[in-house]
């Protein structure tokens, strides 16, 4: 038995310390403020308070804390992506993440799976190879590999596809892995507030003031607060943010959803992702094949669940695993995500003076939550953008330095 | 079946059939009608299952299809549920996530070891070393899940059905069977939905013993049964409310979708257990579930028995269970209640104990005796059973996923729907209504405003017939200091699991249910999330109505995935000339939903196949069907003025009876689709788009058109219309044979567009030049594609004419440097790029995508060029997707690339840094295996560069209709 468990299990409740902090009140001015409490608001706080030693922070959370994205994603990390920039990016996020349990003293279940991205069609073939090469330029472990492979690896999987859309090929990348989504949020969180972060739950921002082309401040439904940089960090609501100051943003909000079985004895140990039958899946460590499709077909501000998901998405993962019939979905949900049309985040500096955006997280901005904490981080306390995300300055959608990421997201688009 | 009633006045079973089955083992009968669960407590068997965590023996807690703690596995399905899963003959069943055999279930270990295992304990361990992480998760994914997947299984599927009522009621118990009389009343049609197979619910169980009832439950069976207007569907539940009154109704024979115009919530109250030590022994149950037993199953919950109560529905339990022949030893009361039931219980001679708290439940493999506390006392009483009867949760899922809301009534200790969206409407006890008759009338005023609501009439204000008492106990928790007390059964969540989570700053509602998993299991929290609502309430010293509640989402119960796939339909979509080439013996290729030929087989390697496919088009003739373009016809006044703002070349001024490449980009710039369009008339044209695009063009161009208000049609008849590319040195030979339409090239020159008729048919005909020689694309309707195809092979004969596939095309296509959109373009690509700078007018006022074209025109950073290889050996061909490396950078990838058999050399297109765009550059291309091999930049088309072979006789057409 591990000895850390041993000492758990030894401690009263109200000796462990608290993760979060009791509600308190807000002070009048802080030097920076976060809008969202997601894993990428916790991320960027934790970092300013541990690598920039800025710590008169604050997180507004309108909800609760890791409540939007960050609690509704399928878990996944990887960095076989498509550009140079975003291969760069996202391998400085898995190595933030494979750290992060001993970092956090908080085990995260960051657990490596392998993920396989099948194609179905020679021209996802293409494309697969395309990210293999690539990836392997810049050190990434990925590779094209064949059926006969495949199969020796998830033997259970039909990959002649019910007789149509066969399995011809898949794009394997040994680092992807599955991690307790919450977990990191509450690390982040833990971490930051024990660094003298302050974290508002339940404080909703209505108004960013700005005077002169700088960010004086916002306005909450707990009062006004003063602070000279602002951050939003808020996935599907940067509309409602970025509106505030007057920001056109090429976003648009689509819902995702996502859906998880009934547990059972796990028996699949890889993370499986179909862009053809618009199917992703693996298990989790409480035995629920956690399951999710492509974005809903409309733009939407809402996280309504749909009947077409679900009857869509299990129909599909039954033509790779038959068996699954036999299962029960048992919860089905949904998130916002904010899409940018080169599939590419948007981060960084802004026009306003003191006001810096990190949105455009669509459906991949749960495997960027650290990188996207420490370079926003430095991007603040700096005053001036990370090397690594230059590429995904708002401006690039005015100067046509577009990412071009479509290809490398597992969910359809 | 030694616990086994004589027949009791409404259960299910059918005594004449005897039914054995066996469970873990051993054999057992039961009769028809029982459910796993209750056969077996028939039998005597109590431990029905073992707990997620602790493998503690789990009995009944429920039986209202959600007793986690009573799943079964057969050999072919995982997780049946006991109590709500009928036991058929040769079933053969066992307890889910055991470890050896349900009565020796080595996972009893956990529980030696529980204390060590506190809520979240799998945050704070098991991550350093590192390197046993590996270790310990594969040992947490052991102990993980509940019954056992076989992945031989075969796949299943149950088809779906449709069914339109005017009101859906969900729920027939008292007040929705009450609900759809009524509605039905009113002449409009019903569709009245429960879970069991025998409609009634608590009518049948809680007043099973109520004579005055009799007249009353017979009025409603027998008036919902002879109801014309009543459809009723049982042993179904609603899996999900999806917006405007859109049920998911799942079924035993699969799922059905019911559209309602209107929606009465019937759905009742879910009974709570109340939390003290070791209320999970087997033979601790709900009041409710002892009830159901006796009523529905003719079963004893035990031979003696205490009842823990809260409310009147406990004392009439009471009364139930001395009337079933079971000793009741005492009642123990809360508070202190004076309604007609205390009066009745104390006259049949039952014990009350009042202000009774709960100490513990004692006993070893089940239920052998209970200890509470009265007026200061302990006291302890051998029974083995004990009900709990001490409050009701809403079965509110329907409400909460119509996006209604509840708030908690202090009165009755309950939460009770305080908004309902437009067209939902509650009754009964989820609307806070306990009195019987009460609870009828409730369900008549719903299904009287439901039909109402349907038919768009106002709906007038209900009465308000709410309980004034408190119905549930504010918090029927008891700490013990040896704990064990159980919040959620699913998840085998102690008292101080909350507490613990709590006090570490989990203390909001949705945190809370986050680190301790509390609501998590299958039952998603029916008979624990009111009690962990209550327990943060009062941790946080907060209203409950502060606190708040997680979110129902669907599922309601989870629900088979072969019923919400439903049957397996995958469009598939045939060309009109199929038939021939399956004849030909084509090896088809999924393009969309359509199949395409690829190459057709001869026996001969797949690469000399097309190889000859392509050296036949070159030297004779070929025919390829290219029917699976999207083809769109647009008409109108404002037709061109739609076609130029589609497409980046100028159409407006194309003559009638000519043709014109068409490239579409989209708001940035980027090459999405590519085709010709063809000029009927003035206001007439015809456009093609690539197979995949066609559908999301067409969508596309619909929406513009709309937002344009531009006066004009777009059809889509790309199914509607066959096509196929005869070319060929000898095409205009073949073409000649079948129509009177003079072909010479002053009467039909090259992109020229002309009406003819081709073997007696009516078609269009366009002289194209995709694969680079003379060619005649044909546009014909569907009915006649086949017999004209069919001509021209004919008329061919003579000139040894060849079918060719898809991958002669590329061939052909790539020997003409012609791109192929989205294989030699990205999701970035613009026409800059592309080498098709000739494709875009930016001198027209307006296109999609022309002031992004403005701008990118000057900031090219990579163009596509074309490059061969003089010699390379047969395993250093590099891919396509392969990249182009220059000075250790990525400085490109291969597009498209293969070998021509004409010239007699692979060559390919490239992606590349503008840098490397000169003729006769050197590229170096790293294989797959990072070996690197050199290429070289030469001018496209690699065949034929002038085009003097599509235009045989007159060149200087080239220059007057194709390009700018």
């Amino acid at each position: 038995m591990p000895l850390r468990l041993l000492k758990y299990a030894w401690k009263k409740p109200e000796e462990e310390p608290r993760f979060f902090p009791d509600e308190k009140p807000l002070k009048k001015a802080y030097d920076v403020v976060i809008i969202g409490g997601g894993g990428h608001g916790m991320a960027c706080a934790y970092y300013l308070a541990k690598e920039h030693g800025i710590t008169n922070v604050a997180v507004l959370e309108q909800g609760y804390i890791g409540g939007g994205n960050t609690g509704r994603n399928t878990t996944i990390v990887r960095s076989n992506y498509l550009t140079a920039e975003g291969v760069k990016f996202y391998d400085q996020s898995v190595k933030l993440f494979e750290d992060l349990s001993d970092e956090f003293d908080l085990n995260i279940f960051y657990s490596t799976r392998g993920h396989f991205t099948l194609a179905h069609t020679d021209s996802a073939m293409r494309t697969m190879r395309w990210r293999a090469e690539v990836n392997k330029h810049y050190g990434i472990d990925s590779e094209v590999v064949d059926v006969e492979t495949i199969k020796k690896d998830i033997p259970y999987m039909d990959v002649q596809c019910n007789g149509q859309h066969p399995v011809m090929g898949a794009l394997y990348h040994a680092p992807g892995s599955v991690a307790r989504h919450d977990a990191v949020a509450w690390g982040y969180a833990r971490g930051a507030q024990m660094r003298g972060v302050e974290i508002h739950q339940k404080t909703q921002v209505t108004e960013i003031k700005t005077q002169d082309g700088k960010v004086k401040g916002v306005q909450t439904n707990r009062g006004f607060i003063e602070a000279s940089k602002v951050i939003s960090m808020v996935a599907g609501s940067t509309p409602r943010i970025t509106k505030m100051v007057d920001m056109q943003t090429p976003i648009e909000v689509f819902p995702l959803q996502a859906c998880v079985t009934e547990p059972v004895k796990p028996f699949m140990n890889t993370i499986v992702v179909s862009g053809s039958l618009h199917v992703y899946v693996s298990q989790s460590s409480r035995g629920e094949l956690v399951m999710g499709a492509s974005v809903d077909p409309a733009e939407l501000h809402s996280t309504r669940s749909t009947l077409d998901f679900v009857e869509g998405l299990t129909d599909q993962m039954m033509d790779l695993f038959p068996f699954t019939s036999r299962l029960k979905i048992m919860r089905q949900w949904a998130g916002m995500s904010d899409i940018t049309p080169d599939f590419a985040p948007i981060m960084g500096k802004t026009d306003l003076e003191g006001f810096y955006l990190d949105a455009g997280w669509g459906t991949w901005g749960f495997k960027a939550t650290p990188v996207s904490g420490k370079t926003m981080a430095y991007t603040v306390a700096n005053d001036r953008d990370h090397d690594l995300i230059k590429p995904f300055s708002l401006s690039r959608f005015e100067e046509f330095a577009l990412v071009g990421e479509k290809g490398a997201a597992s969910v359809g688009h | 079946m030694k616990l086994r009633l004589s027949p009791q006045p409404y259960e299910w079973l059918d005594r004449k059939q005897i039914i054995e089955f066996e469970f873990e083992g051993e054999v057992y009968e039961g009769f028809k009608g029982d459910v796993i669960s209750a056969a077996l407590w028939a039998n005597g068997v109590k431990t029905l299952g073992r707990s997620f965590k602790y493998h503690r023996r789990r009995g009944l807690l429920s039986l209202a299809n959600h007793d986690i703690n009573a799943l079964f596995q057969s050999k072919d399905y995982p997780n049946i549920r006991g109590d709500v899963t009928p036991i058929e003959d040769y079933m053969s069943v066992r307890a889910v996530n055991t470890f050896g055999s349900l009565k020796h279930d080595k996972g009893t270990l956990v529980e030696w070891i529980g204390k060590f295992l506190p809520v979240g304990f799998y945050y704070k361990a098991f991550y350093s070393p590192k390197f046993l992480f590996p270790k310990w998760e594969s040992l947490i994914r052991t102990m993980a899940g509940l019954g056992t997947v076989d992945t031989d299984w075969t796949e299943e599927r149950k088809p779906k059905r449709y069914l339109h009522c005017d009101v859906a009621v969900i729920g027939a118990g008292p007040s929705g069977m009450a609900a759809a009389l009524k509605a039905a009343e009113q002449g409009v049609d019903v569709c009245l939905i429960d879970e069991n197979p025998v409609i009634g619910g608590s009518l049948d169980y809680q007043f099973a013993n109520e004579p005055d009832l009799g007249a009353e439950r017979k009025r409603l069976k027998k008036g919902i049964a002879s109801h014309p207007k009543i459809q009723v569907i049982s042993s179904a539940y609603v899996a999900g409310y999806y917006g405007d009154h859109w049920l998911a109704v799942n079924t035993p024979q699969g799922l059905i979708k019911v559209s309602a115009q209107a929606v009465v919530v019937a759905t009742g109250v879910f009974e709570q257990p109340a939390v003290f030590r070791n209320n999970d022994l087997p033979g601790v149950m709900n009041a409710s579930a002892a009830q159901r037993l006796i009523s529905r199953y003719a079963v004893k919950p035990c031979n003696t028995a205490v009842v823990l109560t809260a409310n009147a529905e406990g004392y009439r339990a009471a009364l139930d269970m001395k009337k079933a022949g079971i000793e009741v030893k005492a009642i123990l009361d809360t508070g202190e209640r004076h309604c007609r039931c205390v009066q009745e219980a104390e006259k049949n001679g039952l014990v009350i104990y009042h202000n009774a708290e709960m100490v513990e439940a004692t006993g070893k493999q089940s239920l052998q005796g209970i200890v509470f506390r009265e007026s200061g006392h302990e006291r302890a009483l051998e029974c083995d059973g004990l009900l709990m009867s001490v409050g009701w949760a809403p079965a509110g899922a329907p409400i909460y996923q119509a996006g209604g809301k509840f708030s908690y009534d202090e009165r009755l200790e309950q939460l009770l729907p305080s908004q309902l969206p437009d067209g939902v409407f509650a009754c009964g006890r989820i609307n806070g209504v306990f009195d019987i008759e009460h609870r009828i009338q409730d369900g008549e005023q719903a299904g009287l405003n439901a039909a109402l609501y349907a038919s768009d009439e106002p709906v007038p204000d209900s009465m308000d017939l709410r309980a004034t008492q408190a119905h549930s106990h504010p918090y029927p928790i008891w700490e013990h200091e040896k704990g064990k007390n159980f919040v959620d059964f699913d998840e085998d969540l102690q008292l101080k699991d909350l507490k613990g989570a709590i006090a570490q700053g989990f203390d909001n509602i949705e945190l809370m249910k986050r680190f301790s998993t509390i609501g998590m299991g299958p039952s998603q929290g029916k008979h624990s999330n009111m009690n962990g609502i209550r327990i943060l309430a009062k941790a946080r010293g907060q209203s409950i109505d502060e606190t708040g509640s997680t979110t129902a989402r669907p599922m309601f119960h989870p629900t088979p995935v072969s019923h919400l796939a439903g049957m397996r339909f995958r469009p598939e979509r045939l060309t009109a000339m199929h038939t021939f080439h399956q004849r030909y013996q084509a090896k088809f290729m999924e393009a969309g939903p359509w199949l395409r030929p690829e190459y057709y087989r001869t026996g001969l390697p797949r690469k000399m196949c097309i190889e000859s496919e392509v050296n036949s088009v070159r030297t004779s003739a070929g025919l390829i069907d290219v029917s699976t373009l999207g083809k769109l016809e647009v008409f109108g006044k404002d037709a061109a003025e739609l076609m130029d703002r589609l497409y980046t070349m100028r159409m407006s001024n194309m003559k009638v009876g000519a043709s014109r490449y068409a490239l579409m980009v989209d708001d940035s710039g980027v090459v999405i689709d590519d085709g010709v369009a063809i000029r009927y008339s003035e206001e007439h044209f015809y456009v093609t788009t690539t197979t995949t695009s066609s559908d999301n063009a067409y969508r596309m161009i619909q929406k513009k058109v709309i937002e344009w208000g531009l006066s004009v049609t777009v059809l889509n008849r790309t199914g509607q219309l066959a096509a196929m590319n005869l070319a060929g040195p000898n095409s205009r030979k073949i073409l000649a044979k079948l129509t009177d339409l003079d072909l010479s090239s002053e009467a039909f020159p090259y992109l020229a567009m002309r009406q003819a008729t081709v073997a007696g048919y009516p078609v269009t005909l366009i002289r194209v030049g995709f694969v680079g020689e003379l060619g005649y694309e044909i546009h014909v309707d569907s009915a006649y594609g086949l017999r004209v195809w069919e001509a021209i092979m004919k008329a061919g004969e003579a000139f040894t004419i060849k079918p060719f596939g898809v991958e002669a095309q590329r061939l052909l296509r790539l020997e003409k440097g012609h791109i192929i959109v989205g294989q030699d373009t990205d999701g970035l690509t613009n026409p800059y790029e592309a080498d098709m700078g000739w494709a875009v007018h930016l001198k027209k006022p307006y296109f999609i995508g022309k002031p992004s074209l403005a701008k990118l025109k000057e900031m090219q950073s990579r163009t596509l060029v074309g490059f061969e290889f003089l010699s390379v050996q047969a395993e250093d061909v590099p891919l396509e997707s392969n990249l182009v490396i220059e000075d250790g950078e990525m400085a490109g990838r291969i597009t498209s690339i293969g070998y021509s058999p004409v010239l007699g050399k692979h060559i390919g297109l490239a992606m590349v840094d503008v840098a490397l765009k000169e003729v006769g550059t050197s590229l170096q291309i790293r294989l797959s295996n990072g070996r690197m091999v050199k290429a070289k930049v030469v001018e496209t088309p690699f065949y034929d560069p002038q085009g003097l072979l599509q235009i045989p006789q007159d060149p200087e057409e080239l220059s007057q209709e194709s390009v700018a």
